[in-house]
């Protein structure tokens, strides 16, 4: 993709599927703690029927490309034509926050839902820890928690 | 010269395998998860494709959007598994028909 000129999301996909969803991935891997030896035994099972679909699928894909006509290119139809002279991020940037605005935001609004999803779905609340109560401490006055005594000499004190 | 077929060629090989890997793959759950994200990728592929050849940019921020998408699918995806083999120890999908509730 960076030959068609698509540099910005040719290192974007690089980027997210190398160090996001990989990542993730790994780590779920490595959670889990799952024989996968033991989960390749249904292979051999399923591997006519797959085999088959894809196939089909395969011919499909064919056949449309058989199929195919190159016609004219409707230039009219064009809803961001792209212009030589300007940057590949630089247009990009310029549909994204211009005609699109709404759509980016409601893709910040779905990966905003998915962090908070995964975050509720996976957090759990463990028994038996003793973590810091902050609106404990700051509700803590000294009146409350001090005393103070003036004892003689050689009396000591009495708490 | 890499044309527009080429790029075509490999999406169309990433998404058979996709559905591939989808369909032998009854036991794993991780598997299909990875399958469905080559599946998006090739339509990613696809798209930005389509947009550099008929000079549009709107396929480059469509693509943008999928990706946005896939990111999140994988992460609830993966969550839901987390919370599925605390339950239950296993991620086999034979075991998933006895989901109740």
């Amino acid at each position: 993709m960076l030959l068609l000129g698509a540099e910005f999301i040719a290192l974007l996909l690089i980027i997210v599927y190398v160090g996001a969803v990989a990542v993730l991935f790994l780590f779920v891997v490595m959670m889990l703690d799952v024989d996968f030896a033991a989960m390749r035994a249904g292979f051999a099972r399923y591997l006519p029927f797959g085999t088959l679909l894809a196939l089909v699928l395969l011919a499909e894909i064919v056949f449309a490309v058989l199929a195919w006509r190159v016609g004219g290119i409707e230039t009219a139809a064009r809803a961001a034509p792209v212009n030589v002279a300007v940057p590949n991020i630089e247009a990009l940037g310029t549909v994204l926050y211009t005609r699109y605005l709404f759509i980016f935001e409601a893709a910040g609004l779905v990966l905003l839902v998915a962090m908070i999803g995964a975050i509720v779905l996976t957090h759990r609340t463990r028994s038996g820890l003793r973590p810091q109560k902050v609106s404990d401490q700051i509700r803590r006055r000294p009146e409350d928690a001090t005393r103070n005594v003036n004892p003689g000499v050689g009396q000591g004190v009495e708490l | 010269m890499i044309g527009l077929g080429h790029y075509l060629a490999v999406g169309a090989v990433l998404f058979v395998m996709g559905v591939f890997g989808i369909f032998i793959n009854r036991k794993n759950i991780i598997v299909i998860l990875m399958a469905i994200e080559l599946i998006l990728l090739s339509v990613n592929i696809n798209l930005v494709a389509f947009s550099a050849y008929l000079g549009d940019m709107v396929g480059q921020v469509f693509a943008m959007f999928v990706l946005t998408v896939a990111a999140g699918e994988a992460a609830i995806g993966l969550a839901i598994l987390v919370i599925y083999f605390r339950g239950r120890g296993t991620i086999a999908v034979d075991d998933i028909n006895q989901m109740r509730g």
